[in-house]
């Protein structure tokens, strides 16, 4: 068996003379940069958090100080929810769902020692950095980060007349996303390559984990749609500084023009993040249930399939944006029909857990969690694609809910999973079940008391993006139901502390984790925890696919897909 | 229920969208439920038990696929039904633009709203025209059509009691109708961010019966000339009979 060894990737021996900096810093080992990605996708995540904290605030009690900010002003609201949204989707999803947990577990679980370019690999962890830290300096320049929405409309976000004095929180805003949309590029070039070329003997397409299926799918929508968006950020950029007028009505351009680029790559971005987050719970679900994934072939069919239709439903974000209302009629039908496939693969998750043995372990609970509302987040996708309510649910609370239920089950919720699932495998270290537990509960229960609610504003006709609800009277009724979501947020935030003491002292005095503490199949549990510098001691010989849990006639309801256990990772 | 959310309902075409908004409602809450019910009932039923072993179902034969397969033609066929149903709801309020007894010219600003009536002549751009802002007074049982553009960014159109809803994109014109089927106050919302104070773009729609609006034309609409204001208005009301 030959090894598969990528001529730029360091050698072993490298590893003995590399100081520090080299190891943890400017790394170019993919399990070094995954983790940087995730410390930068958590803080990310908390800054977010608390942006949405102070809004939220804002919404249930409107006018009264926010403990730790002060009063919040209409300027500072529309920056709050506009930063809120760009940070959460742009800077925490697609770094730890694509940077996290892509980095950390392609190679390992097709059984590669590293990514295809580990140096480009470095590259796009830095360049991500570059960019989260010029967003969050935009905070701090004069008028404050961009108050355009995280969709960034057109003229609202061109003219510089329309928001006075917001001129470098808009620049910052552009160049900060097209940096981004660079650095997650770049990993994507490397998920593909690793997962087309340097596959491990006897990994066929056909054994990669969904995981792994899904981390490339995502990466091809995002690649085929970005350019799009990232010519009109450019454009935009050059709008705002040199005044071309490429979106300006006033200088022969149609504003809808951003509309379209945008939400060209808007809609599969929403399955860049969702893909790799059903991917994580996949992966769970047939180990805690001890089951073999329900229709493997089937699911990575329904994946690409959804893939490929996600290009052709983006006007649904615009059937009232005053586009020709004919076509209205085919992107309802595109977006309806998106329906199959994302029901093929629920329909086939919740197969899994029949006739299984389930524990309830940390990941399990945020795997079925994240199940659970992402049936809720796909359901309500309907009302909103069917362009004739739409009408009436765009642009209100019940659009809000909508998407949560789906970014927040797979990104978040799922991310969670994922992370108390490889954590061992990261780290070397245990968690803590009972924190692990608590931390569940809180924040499950907390997302729902946020959201539920939110939908009910959005029938009851409340739209999104109002500062001070009290200035219509057909709001008032609808008040009480903020107040909820905001307490559901006061939740989810004490929720992370025993999440954040979990993951810093199990970090450092956790349990030593074993190789394979969870009786695992794929081939990340087959190196010892956590794997050496190049994963494995000897590049293992894959016999079976992911999924053979409970086979009959063997003695353990386990079969790992790797021939033999790793030589360095002897016990089981 | 759930639907008891949603605000009055006053509009001609208001009822054909509730009822395709029930509709889906009814059909994914049942989809819900039962994809949710089944999912607790496994995770209740499965759960781990001493010496228990898990059964072996890879779902790769077509017997086995057909437990998926089927109930997503169910959700197939379903989503025709609910595609069959918009159409003509989507078709009557965006497509088709019954002959309106008044149009009324609307311009969106940051922030708030301005309304352009013919005059007695008929006709935009005429100095007879009437401008009011924030408040658009329209007759009840008459269909009004909007002709809406922008004088800066996006906004859009919004009355939930309507349940209607139109971006105004500048540079261009776009048309929306309405009918109001119960006289009263409405307020208007801006629903696409526009700036800093979108949240107070308000307008109001007043809706008056027939009589009291024929007041109303005759005490704020200007006078051309002896006679031409009350024929241009009796023409008008005339013209409500040919709605559809």
């Amino acid at each position: 068996m030959a090894e598969t060894k990528p001529q730029s990737a360091p050698s072993t021996d490298a590893h003995e003379k590399m100081g520090f900096w080299r190891q943890y810093i400017f790394s170019v080992d993919h399990k070094v940069i995954g983790k940087q990605y995730l410390f930068l996708g958590l803080f990310m995540g908390y800054v977010g958090v608390f942006l949405s904290y102070v809004f939220r605030w804002q919404l249930a009690w409107p006018g009264t100080a926010v403990p730790i900010w002060g009063k919040v002003t209409a300027p500072q609201y529309y920056e709050l929810v506009t930063m809120h949204g760009t940070i959460m989707v742009f800077f925490v999803a697609m770094p730890v769902l694509l940077g996290a947990f892509g980095n950390f577990l392609i190679p390992l679980m097709v059984g590669a020692r590293d990514m295809a370019f580990p140096r480009l690999n470095m590259a796009s962890f830095w360049t991500i950095l570059v960019g989260s830290v010029l967003l969050l300096i935009s905070f701090f320049v004069p008028g404050g980060a961009s108050h355009a929405g995280w969709t960034n409309y057109v003229p609202l976000s061109d003219a510089s007349k329309y928001l006075p004095g917001n001129y470098w929180g808009g620049n910052l805003w552009l160049i900060a996303l097209a940096i981004d949309f660079a650095s997650v590029l770049m990993g994507g070039i490397n998920f593909l390559t690793t997962a087309i070329a340097m596959r491990a003997p006897g990994m066929t397409i056909w054994r990669m984990p969904l995981f792994v299926w899904q981390e490339l799918v995502a990466s091809v929508l995002f690649m085929l749609s970005v350019g799009p968006l990232i010519a009109g950020v450019v454009m935009l950029l050059f709008d705002r500084m040199v005044g071309t007028g490429f979106f300006l009505p006033e200088k022969g351009a149609d504003p809808l023009l951003w509309q379209h680029l945008f939400w060209f790559f808007g809609h599969p971005e929403v399955y860049v993040v969702a893909m790799p987050g059903l991917g994580i719970v996949q992966e769970i679900l047939p180990v805690f249930a001890r089951k073999s994934i329900f229709g493997y072939r089937m699911i990575v069919w329904a994946v690409i399939v959804a893939g490929i239709l996600s290009f052709t439903v983006w006007a649904h974000h615009m059937f009232v944006s005053g586009m020709n209302p004919v076509l209205a009629e085919p992107f309802s039908a595109t977006t309806i029909a998106i329906s199959i496939p994302f029901a093929v693969m629920l329909f086939a998750m919740i197969a899994t857990l029949w006739r299984g043995q389930i524990t309830f372990s940390t990941p399990m609970l945020f795997a079925l969690g994240a199940l659970a509302n992402f049936l809720l987040g796909g359901v309500t996708g309907i009302p909103l694609g069917t362009n004739a309510s739409d009408i009436y649910l765009h642009d209100t609370y019940f659009v809000i809910a909508h998407f949560h239920n789906t970014l927040v089950p797979t990104a978040v919720i799922a991310g969670f999973g994922g992370i108390y699932y490889w954590f061992p495998k990261m780290f070397g270290r245990m968690m803590n079940e009972t924190l692990g537990k608590l931390h569940f509960v809180f924040t499950w229960v907390g997302f729902n008391m946020v959201f539920v609610p939110l939908f009910l504003i959005g029938l009851g006709g409340g739209q999104r993006r109002i500062y001070m609800s009290s200035v219509y009277t057909f709001y008032k009724p609808l008040q009480p139901l903020h107040v909820i979501a905001t307490i559901g947020l006061l939740v989810i935030i004490v929720g992370q502390i025993p999440f954040l003491l979990n993951f810093f002292l199990s970090m450092f005095r956790g349990a030593k984790a074993p190789a394979n503490p969870w009786h695992a199949n794929t081939l990340e549990w087959a190196t010892d925890s956590p794997p050496p510098h190049e994963n494995f001691h000897t590049i293992p010989t894959v016999v079976r696919g992911p999924y053979e849990y409970s086979v009959p006639g063997m003695e353990q309801d386990w079969a790992p897909q790797a021939a033999a256990v790793d030589a360095g990772a002897a016990q089981g | 229920m759930i639907l008891s959310w949603l605000p009055q309902d006053v509009s001609t075409f208001g009822p054909s969208i509730d009822s395709v908004l029930k509709l889906i409602i009814y059909v994914v809450g049942t989809a819900f439920v039962l994809a949710e019910g089944t999912l607790l009932a496994f995770v209740i039923l499965y759960r781990r038990r001493e010496g228990g072993r898990a059964a072996f179902v890879p779902g790769e034969s077509l017997r086995q696929l057909a437990w998926v397969l089927i109930p997503v033609v169910i959700v197939a066929f379903l989503d025709v039904a609910i595609d069959v149903r918009a159409k003509p709801v989507w078709d009557l309020v965006k497509e088709q633009s019954p002959t309106p007894a008044l149009t009324v010219k609307l311009e969106a600003l940051q922030f708030g709203w301005e309304f352009t009536y013919p005059g007695p002549d008929g006709k935009f751009g005429t100095p007879n025209d009437l401008v009011q802002t924030t408040f658009l007074t329209v007759p009840a049982g008459q269909v009004i059509r909007l002709l809406m553009t922008s004088k800066d960014v996006i906004h859009s159109f919004y009355v939930p009691q309507l349940r209607l809803r139109q971006d105004i994109i500048p540079g261009r014109e776009i048309p929306a109708w309405f009918e109001v089927t119960q006289p009263g106050k409405y307020e208007i919302a801006c629903s696409q961010l526009c700036g800093n104070s979108h949240f107070a773009m308000k307008g109001i729609l007043r809706v008056l019966t027939p009589e009291e609006y024929q007041q109303w034309v005759s005490q704020h609409w200007p006078k051309s000339g002896a006679g031409a204001g009350k024929s241009a208005s009796s023409a008008r009301s005339s013209a409500s009979g040919t709605k559809g």
